[in-house]
């Protein structure tokens, strides 16, 4: 066997990627995730089995792809069904060795504190601190820059009598230098850090919390110890206070228990699944409709100048949907827009966005216009597979056109386009891109707790509680998630199933 | 059709002439809008189909170029209409070349050889393939605000974490990639097996010359796919100069800052090559559905 230059250049490529994926184990494994440090090592070795193993020959052509479906189609969605059982939320953030750390980091003033005063000494400034305790306790620094940025900026105290010369610096003059101060630490001679704790004073600061050995942690002042509950996911004291930030942690169902049973989300939830349906159901008729009717006049050989017909008719289709949207959000503008200012001409004001209903009728009137030139090519090919010897024994027995369509092109369409049909539909139940380019599921709901609108689909919903208003609760939005890949998965199922019929 | 015209038959053939301009008067009117008002000088709507004055100061604002309104005041670019669309051209052309060249060989695998699995891989690609993204949003989100805490170029606003979280095309390329092999004629290939090549050099050497079509088509498409791609993007980039165009063209229509005009010139500037590509490709695409739906 002939070995060509393109041969070792994959060999290369394989070892480089094999380096890479190596690489990787000590960072997953850094990054506290040993489970993702083993699966990238058990992943490596069977990787290597199969690029080297005669027997699995075909494999190395499938692996690639397949690869990439796992990691970009089947991991997002497992992760989302993991998140569903967590408390990931803006509440619950951060992981909890994060939080802990944060905890730890946190500083509270010690004992010692000292008034404040800024002086100049050129371009540079000087502090001066006296105790409050004991008038014979004051300390001054070098003249220094005040710098801000990230890293601090520690400048050394030294015992002082008096005060040092040059001008203080005014009230007004010190709040512009806030950045500088409040990025500041005084270090005294005995090796206290103090910082600025108000406008014209500085603190020592010490850590609040130290880690018991146990994993709970302990004030500094002896006062509390916190324990960490991972039924709430927040860190507590004996009282049951919880302390800021929220760690994740498992809850197990019941972020699926809040969907179903807790009223405010159950009821809006209900209401979304509905109109989701409805919406998903209408349009999918309603594309159909419009569709197999023009394909029906396209195939029409009488019918001139149907190739322009065709491609005006497609040009809904090829305009991007991120900017025919917003084009219908504009013109259905109800005091801007021009389809009211043509409506006046009437007398009629419809609150496209306002009413309910009205929003509704707009949104399956938009999304209508987009998805109809997509079943009319479907149906136009799938028309022309159609026998023609059918419609000519329906003329010779005197039928008119509406006989052929319902008799013969329609029966005869519906079973190949079942599958598309339902495709269709089960793209519309997740049009996001519509609804939140549209209304973002406006108008809302005024009876509602949580925010959730007339023209709300499932997916926005969830959308809206992960990414925008209702604090950010990403672990209830996973689980209306799952619930809806329950739903496509079925529908896909259904979908093959036809499909494989259709094949046979 | 009847081989018998009757008299009838001119009737109905000018009522549908006439039934398709008016539907096609109907959907064809927003587009006349849009040009109408970028065209027209001022935010406002209002005002005819014909402006009665054209400007092009909204055009002028697309293309990044400030101007100098009525009032002598200098009007600057509201956005960075042109980075966007840069932004968008890049984060589309790496997820298209990944997710080509990812689904190539398993596409020839799954066409020309026998292995164990082989059907239930198949099956399971078709029905992932139906699967929205968007539902995953979340997990998408969390997973790259992870990992910028360790690898910042691939965290929440990076354009190398949205190409990666378009490659989930893949699936779906698979199988129209398949579909065109399979309508290939295996007996070249044999030949050069034949021959004493190998089935990667069968593979590299006779197939792909042939299947440059449907390779040009694939990537055409999850190109566009990536240009136009609204939720994904949405969540992962939120930095102003970041934004791909899909995503940054909805802050031009809040209610508090209604810029109508520079949106519509905006549009257009983008819409007319997308929808021209589209235009192009979509014959492929369509016959590649219609086969998926007849052939398997």
């Amino acid at each position: 066997m002939r070995r060509s230059p393109l041969h070792y250049g994959l060999a290369a490529l394989g070892v480089i990627s094999l380096l890479a994926g190596l690489a990787l184990v000590p960072l997953f494994y850094r990054a506290h995730q040993p489970l993702f440090a083993l699966g990238m090592v058990v992943l490596l070795g069977v990787a290597v089995f199969i690029y080297t193993s005669p027997r699995f020959y075909p494999y190395r052509y499938v692996v690639p792809g397949v690869m990439a479906v796992a990691v970009f189609i089947v991991f997002p969605m497992a992760y989302t069904l993991g998140i569903s059982f967590t408390n990931y939320s803006s509440q619950h953030l951060l992981s909890k060795e994060r939080a802990t750390d944060v905890l730890l980091q946190k500083q509270i003033a010690g004992d010692q504190s000292f008034d404040m005063k800024l002086y100049t000494a050129g371009d540079r400034y000087q502090l001066f601190f006296q105790s409050d305790d004991d008038d014979s306790k004051k300390f001054v620094t070098a003249p220094f820059e005040l710098k801000t940025g990230k890293d601090e900026n520690h400048v050394p105290l030294t015992a002082a009598t008096a005060e040092p010369n040059g001008q203080p610096v005014l009230l007004k003059d010190l709040f512009k230098l806030q950045a500088g101060l409040k990025n500041t630490v005084a270090v005294l001679p005995t090796g206290e850090e103090l910082r600025q704790s108000s406008l014209r004073r500085f603190a020592q600061s010490k850590p609040a919390y130290k880690l018991a050995a146990d994993g709970s942690l302990v004030g500094t002042d002896g006062k509390s110890v916190l324990k960490a509950n991972m039924k709430t996911g927040f860190y507590e004291d004996a009282q049951g206070q919880q302390f800021e930030p929220g760690f994740r942690s498992n809850v197990g169902w019941n972020n699926y228990w809040r969907v179903f049973n807790d009223p405010a989300f159950h009821q809006p939830f209900l209401r979304i699944f509905a109109w989701t349906i409805g919406f998903a159901s209408l349009n999918t008729l309603f594309t159909f409709a419009i569709g197999i009717i023009l394909a029906v006049l396209l195939n029409w050989e009488a019918l001139k100048f149907r190739g322009t017909y065709r491609m005006m008719l497609f040009l809904p289709y090829a305009v991007p949907a991120f900017i025919s949207i917003p084009v219908f959000k504009g013109l259905f503008n109800e005091n801007l827009g021009e389809i009211n200012m043509a409506l006046g001409l009437f007398g009629l004001h419809p609150g496209w966005f306002s009413e309910p209903n009205l929003a509704r009728a707009m949104v399956l009137i938009v999304n209508t216009w987009l998805g109809y030139p997509y079943m009319m090519i479907l149906c136009m090919g799938l028309i022309k597979a159609i026998p023609e010897e059918l419609y000519e024994a329906s003329a010779l027995a005197g039928a008119g056109p509406l006989m052929n369509f319902f008799r013969i092109t329609l029966p005869l369409i519906l079973r190949p386009i079942a599958p598309l049909l339902i495709a269709s539909f089960a793209f519309n139940f997740n049009n996001l891109t519509l609804i939140a380019l549209l209304t973002s599921g406006g108008p809302d709901f005024l009876d509602t707790q949580v925010p959730a609108g007339a023209t709300d689909l499932l997916v926005s919903y969830t959308y809206r509680i992960a990414f925008q208003d209702s604090g950010q609760n990403y672990a209830l939005a996973s689980a209306i998630s799952s619930i809806v890949f329950l739903l496509v998965a079925t529908l896909a199922v259904v979908n093959l199933k036809l499909f494989k019929v259709n094949k046979n | 059709m009847p081989v018998v015209l009757k008299k009838s038959t001119r009737w109905r053939v000018l009522v549908a002439h006439i039934g398709l301009i008016a539907f096609i008067a109907l959907t064809v009117f927003p587009f006349l809008m849009i040009i109408s008002i970028s065209l027209r000088p001022g935010n406002f709507a209002g005002g005819s189909l014909i402006p009665h004055s054209i400007s092009f100061e909204h055009w002028k604002l697309a293309l990044g170029m400030s101007y100098v309104d009525g009032d002598g005041n200098l009007v600057k670019p509201p956005f960075p209409v042109l980075l966007w669309i840069w932004n968008s051209v890049k984060v589309a052309f790496i997820s298209a070349t990944v997710s080509l060249v990812l689904s190539i060989t398993s596409a020839y695998a799954f066409a020309r050889m026998r292995f164990k699995g082989k059907g239930t891989l198949l099956n399971s690609l078709l029905l992932l393939q139906m699967f929205p993204s968007v539902l995953a949003l979340v997990a998408i989100y969390a997973l790259f605000d992870r990992i910028g805490y360790y690898v910042p170029w691939l965290g929440i606003d990076s354009h190398w974490s949205l190409a990666l979280a378009y490659t989930g095309g893949v699936a779906q390329h698979i199988w129209l990639i398949k579909g065109y092999f399979d309508s290939v004629p295996y007996e070249l290939e044999e030949a050069a097996r034949v021959d004493g090549a190998t089935p990667f050099q069968a593979f590299v050497y006779v197939l792909l010359p042939m299947a440059v079509p449907i390779l040009v088509v694939v990537f055409v498409l999850a190109f566009l796919g990536g240009m136009i791609e609204y939720p994904v993007a949405s969540v992962l980039l939120h930095d102003e100069q970041k934004l791909t165009l899909a995503i940054g063209s909805r802050l031009f229509l809040f209610n508090q800052r209604y810029l109508w005009g520079d949106f519509a010139a905006t549009a257009i500037l983008a819409g007319i090559p997308l929808t021209a590509i589209f235009m192009i490709t979509q014959r492929w695409l369509v016959s590649g559905l219609t086969a998926g739906s007849v052939k398997g």
